[in-house]
């Protein structure tokens, strides 16, 4: 019976096949088979990010940061100590940002048009903007490098730029679509009932509406651009943003710094979700 | 407001009251404008590529020469003789690696919806959080996690699980890194949370009185959960495999930095024969196979689990 | 183009001429004259798909008629955008703006206008509805009676010549909605602004409105006061739609007098001829038509006792409910199938339970007649089906 549990344990708590369960141990495990299975693969996730976080303490011996000396804080006080590194970091905001804002203007654009207007060639376009997320990355960042070769145009800060554009760009639609579908259009009517001008009604209304998914859009938008590989692999030519940096240095030599790097990022967006929610929670009480 | 004249009298259209009126065109044109630039971008950025790789990959000739269309298919026959063990090994590794996800996720993504509670919020933090450490930063901790001397390997050894696994071929000797488990392992760990998320979202949408229903007309939680919770997280399993899958055939960061020569897949072979050996012909016909498998076994899977409506 | 309108004009003449709607090969509206007096309480009635409420979104300007013209107060607003119509809508669900509180909705109309000191005239509003307290509140925090309120005084604040409502208390329990009921056609009767109400509730229209048009398949069955409706209602559809009609297919055998003689089964029925829409020459079928308070049961036995020249049809009960204030029988009447009656609970015969053999008699002046093409059963189900 205990084997019985554990095999379909991963799925669901298994009911006892004869009535009663002998022990009060296993009888706990069984009701809590999935809460432990769940954590165990949270423990899964978080690991790297404690050893991420750990190593940001070494001291290594040698060009490689994989196996712990000894406790040092010298990359912390020192976190733009390696030669590139911080560049490499502007740059990836940079563009993160810049991709943000394109994609978030041209996706939300594609996004009213596909909720609130009935036109030809839908599906074309609906199989256009599934596509870039149905495609591995590296297929489209190869073709749009065999594009940018063939037309002669230089790699760099642009290329990535416009790269990073495009694959957001059907993460946005995706997101806003999603909210202004769910978007009553009779609040549109009631403005423009209520003497607002189409785009009086579109800023009053629509968009303050519609700013949960704009705002989800932009954020995924963020975070897939400054985190982006392999797209960026093909197309930046010798620039190198933060991604490519920590690529270069698993052949090169791992400074501690990226450690930090990693670890004061992953505090800042703890940090950043604690404060909202705890905000978020004094508005509702007030 | 004062009163705005409407400049058409009255009268004129009461002696014509059928005649037809047409929405104007500067209102049809609306979408279209909407439309204009983010597919104008889409179609010179994504969609024209690919046609550009097509035509490229039946293109002969040199760096020096320049490269010239053709029609050499042999290309294709000759990548597809040379690569196939990387072809099958991506699509492998992708799916075992897809299948683990949805045995780990689903428990965390059960948990989330059903069992978490209050502590919801910070289970899901946890969950998201870790995107926020750069995935390459976070592959390299496997590193350190899977390095010969380190305590997993050392644990491992101690049960004799690795000299099972090494007779089944999935490592080598006495270590983890540079062996399949190791990519495997990685590829896992990376695409986890694209399918824990899903699956939450199409779970959080089932009425647990659902589940009260179920127990009360019969069902055991096996079968409730059998009969009930998962096909209606059905979506969820959906959007999850092909969320880990797509990306994870595609992927030759995992099999770089944590498997040897014995383990790369074919995106490995096409970013070096892109960026290395800077055969274009033989990297656009690769990429095109890839895609092609890939578009095709997606819309089989979505055929087959009847969730169209998906797309 | 008469007089200017003013914000505070009492409201003007709805004047809808020729006025469709098509949506590729469907018809929503067809072509339709209609106008709507200033200062009444107008209601367009009709069941989910009838058209009603197209044609309040094109008097709204919401939506644009395929053909005809709308004019408010003499003026052609035809082509005219909504937000340029002196009309304000209490929307359907009533579509409070989430993002904005009780206080910022109630002043849309206002800030749009470009009046800049909204304050005495929201809070005089928000008193009116009694939600001075809730100013500051979103309006998912509200009930559903208060935000139908909201959706009034956002509406009535800006004084329109015309206000539309869109099935206003559709998602309120039956108690609030005859207490919302009452409390509008307060409203209406205190600023004496034009009100143009749709709804599918026959109850509700009949309650509130001065006038009434019955709609169906796009076309307007028939207009008039809600009690005229009610006994003279002019096709199969009105007499089932609005409350509940007993009709009884019949032949005319005597027709010139002031009364038809008709034959159903084999009993003899009289019809006022002025009460008779359909052209009922000897021979010719028509539907001969009794709502179901206007009939009284006798017992079988005490038929000898019946007023002498009543309508009188033999049956046996089948059916009877105690509703309180009346018990509904459903009596089956041999080759005429079965009828409803209504009897009020004064005097109970303890004889009349199911089973037992009857007669129902009735006033010949209570009986109306209807053209016998008609679908017999149009509009029976209806309103039931809707709410």
């Amino acid at each position: 019976m205990a084997a019985s549990s554990t095999t379909a344990g991963t799925t669901a708590t298994t009911a006892p096949t004869n009535g009663r369960t002998p022990n009060r141990g296993l009888r706990w495990l069984r009701r809590n088979i999935v809460t432990l299975a769940g954590l165990g693969t949270l423990g899964y996730l978080i690991l790297p990010n404690l050893v991420v976080m750990v190593f940001s303490f070494n001291k290594p011996n040698g060009r490689f940061n994989y196996q712990w000396q000894r406790f040092s804080t010298d990359a912390w006080t020192d976190p733009c100590g390696v030669a590139d590194l911080c560049g490499s970091l502007g740059l990836s905001l940079q563009i993160a940002v810049w991709a943000t804002v394109g994609a978030t203007v041209l996706g939300t654009m594609i996004a009213f048009a596909l909720a609130r207007y009935r036109f030809r060639a839908r599906a074309g376009v609906n199989t256009l903007i599934f596509l870039p997320m149905a495609m591995p990355e590296v297929v489209m960042a190869a073709s749009l490098a065999t594009l940018f070769l063939n037309m002669g145009i230089q790699f760099g800060f642009w290329t990535i730029l416009i790269a990073h554009i495009m694959f957001c760009l059907s993460f946005v639609v995706t997101a806003v679509k999603a909210r202004v579908m769910s978007m009553d259009p009779r609040l549109e009517q009631a403005a423009q009932d209520l003497y607002a001008s189409p785009t009086q009604t579109f800023l009053r209304v629509t968009l303050p509406i519609a700013a949960p998914g704009i705002a989800a859009g932009a954020l995924l938008s963020f975070a897939l651009s400054f985190d982006d590989f392999i797209i960026t692999n093909f197309n930046a030519g010798s620039t190198v943003t933060f991604p490519m940096f920590v690529w270069g240095s698993a052949q090169r030599g791992t400074p501690v710094q990226i450690n930090v790097i990693g670890t004061a990022m992953f505090l800042v967006a703890v940090l950043c979700v604690v404060v909202g929610q705890l905000a978020g929670k004094r508005r509702k009480r007030s | 407001m004062t009163t705005t004249e409407t400049p058409a009298p009255a009268e004129e259209q009461t002696t014509a009251p059928l005649e037809v009126r047409k929405t104007p065109a500067r209102k049809r044109l609306v979408p279209y404008w909407l439309l204009l630039p983010g597919i104008l971008w889409l179609i010179v950025f994504f969609a024209a590529p690919l046609v550009y790789q097509a035509s490229t990959s039946i293109q002969t000739g040199s760096l020096e020469e320049g490269f010239k269309v053709t029609w050499h298919f042999a290309t294709y026959w000759d990548a597809l003789g040379e690569y196939w063990p990387q072809f099958v090994r991506s699509v492998g590794y992708a799916a075992i690696a897809t299948a683990l996800c949805l045995l780990l996720g689903y428990p965390l993504a059960y948990l989330i919806a059903f069992k978490a509670g209050r502590w919801r919020n910070v289970v899901m933090i946890l969950v998201i959080a870790p995107f926020f450490t750069s995935f390459l930063i976070r592959t390299l901790a496997w590193k350190t996690i899977l390095a010969d001397g380190g305590p997993v390997v050392a644990a491992l050894n101690s049960l004799h699980l690795l000299d099972v696994t090494s007779a089944l071929g999935i490592t080598e000797g006495h270590r983890v890194l540079a062996t399949p488990l190791a990519v495997v392992c990685g590829l896992t760990y990376n695409f986890l949370p694209f399918m824990v998320l899903p699956l939450y979202t199409s779970l959080e949408r089932i009425d647990p009185r659902l589940h009260e229903a179920a127990g009360d007309l019969y069902a055991r939680p096996a079968t409730t959960f059998r009969r009930v919770t998962f096909p209606l997280s059905m979506p969820g399993v959906v959007a999850g495999t092909l969320l880990t899958f797509i990306p994870a055939a595609g992927d030759y960061i995992n099999a770089e930095l944590l498997g040897s020569t014995d383990q790369k897949m074919i995106g490995n072979v096409i970013q070096s024969q892109f960026l290395r050996v800077l055969d274009y012909p033989t990297a656009a016909a690769l990429s095109f196979i890839l895609m092609a498998a890939i578009l095709a076994m997606v819309t089989i899977y979505i055929r087959k689990s009847g969730t169209e409506d998906l797309v | 183009m008469t007089k200017t309108a003013t914000p505070q004009s009492s409201g003007g003449d709805v004047r809808l001429q020729g006025i469709s709607k098509t949506y590729g090969s469907f018809t929503a509206v067809h072509p339709l004259d209609l106008t709507v007096p200033a200062g009444s309480f107008f209601a367009l009635l009709g069941a989910s798909g009838c058209g009603k409420t197209t044609t309040l979104r094109m008097i709204a300007g919401l939506e644009e008629p395929t053909t005809g013209t709308v004019e408010l107060a003499g003026q052609d607003v035809t082509v005219l955008p909504p937000y340029k119509r002196q009309v304000n809508t209490v929307f359907q669900n009533y579509a409070l703006f989430p993002h904005l509180d009780i206080y910022e909705n109630v002043a849309f109309g206002l800030r749009r206008r470009g009046i800049k000191s909204v304050k005495k005239q929201v809070e005089e509003m928000l008193d009116l509805v009694q939600l001075g307290p809730m100013a500051r509140r979103k309006p998912q925090q509200l009930s559903g009676g208060q935000q139908q309120r909201v959706a009034v005084a956002r509406a009535l604040i800006n004084h329109p010549q015309v206000l539309l409502l869109d099935e206003p208390l559709g998602a309120l329990d039956l108690k609030l909605r005859r207490q919302m009921q009452l409390e509008l056609k307060r409203i209406q009767t205190e600023v004496g602004i034009t009100f143009v109400h749709v709804t599918h509730d026959q109850e509700e229209a009949m309650t509130m409105a001065d006038t009434v048009a019955v709609m169906n398949g796009g076309r307007v069955e028939q207009l008039g006061a809600p009690a005229d409706l009610y006994e003279n209602p002019a096709t199969t559809f009105v007499a089932n739609f609005l409350g509940t009609s007993n009709l009884i297919e019949a032949e005319v055998v005597e027709a010139g007098g002031d009364e038809l003689l008709l034959k159903a089964a084999d009993a003899k029925l009289r019809l006022p001829a002025a009460r008779c829409s359909a052209s009922a020459r000897t021979g010719e079928k028509v539907l001969a038509g009794v709502r179901p308070e206007k009939v009284a049961l006798r017992h079988a036995d005490d038929a000898g006792s019946i007023t002498e020249g009543h309508n009188r049809l033999p049956g046996r009960i089948k059916d009877a409910s105690f509703i309180g204030v009346s018990t509904q029988y459903v009596v089956d009447v041999p080759g005429l199938g079965e009828l409803a009656v209504y009897e009020q609970n004064i005097e109970r015969d303890g004889r009349l339970v199911p089973g037992a053999e009857i007669v129902l008699h009735w006033s010949p002046a209570h009986t109306f007649g209807l053209d016998a093409t008609q679908d017999i059963q149009a509009g029976a189900d209806l309103d039931e089906e809707a709410a």
